[in-house]
């Protein structure tokens, strides 16, 4: 009864954490987040200075500011993501994105990181369970008081002090 | 000066390569035990003292070279390309490794360093210390092969000499780089050394796990180094480069993290070995991947394999390391399948739930981590090969990957510790998470209330996101180790009876090793939390004209002057703008630019106010060519003071785990004597 109650309480406790976060995940925002500048961080600035667009720094910077007015253009107009990118692309050529798409071949750039961790994790995990399987079984050794007194206090000891050989 | 440093390095040359071929005989002779007219041990002494004296030769080139650009001797054509007479006195000595001649120099000095310390400490393992010297030589003979044939320091400049040199990269010329890239070095060119242990210990079917105790110090001290290699660029590239930030995924940053990502996981998995006997052949698989790996990041910089911002020391001495590294390769997995039963584990992981599953994982993490950035990396090339055209991948890519990654990594960093050797029982694991999963949520909680809004204006925000993950899970394994110091300290407190500071310190100093190691886990985790402030990064830009006034936060900036100056070596200009918070003077911030004279390139000094909670960061950007006002660009960075913290931490930390821990003999004798205690069992064994 009391395990059962104690389970609820946690229970309980959880739900109300969950709860919290939920509505704190969807107030409304402390600040309005720009496009602009969300956009601006996808695209590289192309006067090879290898910084994205967004955090190019060169005043008189020849390329970038172009780049910006394009930018400026795309979003005031409405356009998609996908129709900004094409036109900055049909300009400046693929590099100017800052990652790879997710289509065609670009695709695999995201797909083989996420394929090899779940490959590696799996295989560890298939591993571990092989090597637990195969692991040879010691024969227990034969009881006496003066083990099971050992044990007891080995138990005792290292529970009380956290497992501390200290 | 030129003549003699042209000298020096042939004689170096010839001095490394009897190293390796003396060195070689003299370990062929003692193995097989045919006669020969001198004794093996006698003719792999000769080969020691050959690197001893190639130690003193490299000297005496990187003497000559310094010398050189301090007495402006610019008939060499090095000099004449990195240095100028106005050049201030620190900075001719990043002359020194600027370009990419004098970079190899340093690379074959710091080399010839680290060969001279191993050859004077032989007598601890004569034998091993002979395989390991004789490798090294093999590398030396590379590196001083290319400085001699490839791309020597000391060629001299053809037709008139002209008055005065180019100068150096004005982003070189920052109080930092007199000392990252030497710490970096340290770091690339320290890992040849276990490297080498590990290679001549497979080699010799070396018993017993002592070559891996001999070669801890030596890989912690050169992580260290590449730590804090790693950490002065950063604040390097946030001090000078003047966008705000302090990590790009510059191919070549991510070249410097890909070696300590494995030389990483290499100082645990080390670790399962020495206690365990286990991950032999995954730990000498490490090393092996570290050095090539370290290799790989010398030739991204070098051999304009991908486009980067550090393209100052690019040439076409690319095949040099294709085939060098060809070579280590060819020769690491010859010496693995030749040896490979020499490497056979002692034991195995007994429970999915366990310590030693926790650094199988641990390593598996940073090893896919590796992957990542290495794909990431090398992605641009294998889309032009397979697609025909390049595609960047920069920022973006590795945020939405690396990420997610580095704090499933940061997870293991508070479970490991945690979990028992062996097995783990329910119970055990129920009172060991308990607070931690208490201070994860609550973390949340408070995170979320404060204003965090990974949902917002109906978008995800994955930057808020990850900062909310990223301060939990910190505060999750904050909670962990703190949890595991006072557990420990109330123990050696009831005994003592000292308080739990002073307990928790003597917990520290009797296993140095364990508790050194958490103390760099807690650097990591201040260095998260400080990562994860960039996500309330913050900017404005505006030109400002004399009182006029720019808003950030709670910082009013306001302009009370903007001038130029100019000295012998660069014209400057600057804004002087005085700081108030709630309406109060605080203090003066002075943004400047720099021209170089001897370059003509620009420079950005950025101005930097920094507290606990954020850096105000003003960059003088330039000037309005119609009226002449500046303008300038304040960054409101939270947190970023957290991540140098935590790098002070992590030296700090890896002191402790390098200090020998006092005996538990020696321990006692610090116990009142009216309160002595029973024997304890011994603990210094190394836990981690």
């Amino acid at each position: 009864m009391k395990k059962v109650s104690r389970l609820n309480f946690w229970l309980k406790s959880a739900q109300a954490g969950a709860l919290a976060i939920a509505v704190c995940f969807t107030l409304g925002a402390t600040e309005p987040a720009s496009r602009f500048n969300t956009l601006s961080h996808k695209l590289m600035c192309t006067c090879s200075c290898a910084q994205m667009l967004g955090e190019c720094n060169h005043v008189g910077c020849p390329n970038s500011t172009e780049e910006l007015a394009l930018l400026r253009t795309g979003v005031d107009s409405n356009q998609s993501d996908k129709q900004i990118f094409d036109s900055f692309v049909a300009q400046y050529g693929a590099t100017v994105l800052a990652a790879p798409t997710k289509e065609g071949f670009d695709l695999v750039a995201w797909i083989a990181p996420f394929a090899v961790f779940a490959a590696a994790l799996l295989g560890t995990v298939l591993l571990i369970r092989h090597w637990v399987s195969t692991r040879p079984r010691l024969e227990p050794a034969a009881a006496s008081p003066e083990m099971d007194a050992l044990r007891e206090r080995i138990r005792r000891e290292t529970e009380a002090d956290g497992g501390y050989p200290v | 000066m030129a003549t003699f440093g042209s000298f020096a390095l042939l004689i170096a040359l010839a001095l490394a390569a009897y190293n390796l071929l003396a060195g070689g005989v003299a370990l062929r002779l003692l193995a097989t035990g045919q006669p020969a007219p001198i004794t093996p041990e006698r003719l792999a002494d000769t080969a020691r003292r050959a690197g001893i004296a190639c130690f003193f030769a490299v000297t005496a080139a990187a003497f000559a070279l310094i010398y050189s650009v301090f007495t402006n001797d610019f008939s060499i054509t090095y000099i004449l390309e990195h240095s100028n007479r106005a050049l201030p006195g620190a900075y001719k000595f990043s002359a020194m490794w600027s370009g990419q001649e004098g970079s190899l120099l340093l690379w074959a000095w710091l080399l010839a360093t680290y060969g001279f310390v191993l050859r004077l400490t032989h007598k601890m393992d004569v034998k091993l210390y002979a395989y390991a010297g004789t490798i090294l030589a093999a590398v030396q003979v590379f590196f001083l092969a290319i400085l001699n044939f490839a791309a020597p320091p000391f060629a001299l400049f053809r037709g008139e000499i002209p008055p005065d040199g180019n100068g150096l990269n004005p982003l070189l010329q920052y109080p930092e780089m007199v000392i990252h890239p030497p710490m970096l070095y340290l770091g690339y060119v320290g890992f040849c050394v276990p490297f080498c242990f590990a290679l001549g210990a497979l080699m010799m079917r070396y018993p017993g796990e002592k070559w891996i105790k001999i070669t801890r110090g030596w890989t912690m001290v050169t992580w260290l180094f590449l730590t804090c290699g790693i950490f002065l660029g950063m604040h390097w590239a946030y001090a000078v480069l003047g966008w705000g930030g302090y990590w790009g995924w510059d191919p070549v940053e991510n070249a410097s993290f890909m070696p300590w990502l494995t030389g990483t996981a290499f100082l645990h998995s080390v670790m399962m070995q020495e206690k365990k006997g286990m991950m032999k052949s995954w730990n000498v698989w490490l090393i092996f991947a570290t050095f090539l790996l370290t290799m790989l990041g010398t030739l991204l910089t070098r051999a304009g394999l991908v486009s980067s911002v550090h393209a100052f020391a690019q040439s076409s001495i690319g095949t040099w390391f294709y085939v060098f590294m060809l070579i280590v390769l060819g020769t690491c997995i010859f010496t693995y399948v030749l040896q490979r039963s020499h490497l056979k584990s002692d034991a195995h992981v007994e429970s999915l739930v366990s310590r030693e599953s926790s650094f199988l994982f641990n390593n598996l993490v940073l090893l896919v981590a590796c992957f990542v950035i290495l794909w990431g990396t090398l992605f641009p090339i294998l889309s032009e090969y397979v697609q025909g055209s390049k595609v960047t991948v920069s920022a973006p890519f590795y945020n939405a990957v690396a990420i997610p990654i580095g704090l499933f990594l940061l997870f293991l960093t508070g479970v490991g510790p945690l979990l028992p050797w062996r097995a783990a029982s329910l119970r055990a694991i129920k009172r060991n998470f308990i607070v931690p999963v208490i201070a994860f949520w609550a973390t949340a909680i408070v995170v979320l209330v404060a204003g965090d809004r990974p949902w917002h204006d109906g978008a995800f925000d994955s930057g808020q996101f990850y900062a909310l993950v990223a301060w939990s899970v910190s505060a999750a394994v904050f909670a962990a180790i703190l949890s595991e110091f006072l557990r420990g300290g109330a123990v050696i407190r009831k005994q003592t009876g000292s308080n739990l500071f002073a307990s928790m310190v003597l917990l520290t100093r009797r296993n140095t090793r364990r508790y050194g190691g958490y103390l760099i886990h807690i650097g990591v985790v201040i260095i998260v939390i400080g990562l994860a402030g960039a996500a309330f990064n913050r900017s404005q830009e505006q030109e400002l004209g004399l009182h006029d006034r720019l808003a950030i936060g709670p910082y009013t900036l306001d302009c009370v002057g903007f001038s130029d100056d100019s000295n012998s070596n660069y014209d400057s200009q600057f804004a002087l703008l005085d700081v108030y918070k709630g309406g109060k003077k605080q203090f003066q911030m002075s943004p400047e630019k720099r021209t170089y004279l001897a370059s003509q390139q620009p420079q950005t000094m950025v101005a930097i106010h920094s507290t606990l909670e954020w850096d105000l960061y003003v960059v003088y950007e330039g000037v309005n060519p119609s009226n002449g006002h500046p303008i300038i660009k304040a960054f409101l960075n939270p947190l970023v003071s957290w991540i140098w913290a935590g790098v002070l931490l992590i030296i700090f930390g890896t002191f402790i785990a390098l200090a020998p821990p006092i005996t538990p003999t020696t321990a006692a004798l610090r116990v009142p004597v009216a309160r002595t205690v029973p024997a304890e069992p011994a603990m210094h064994g190394g836990q981690p």
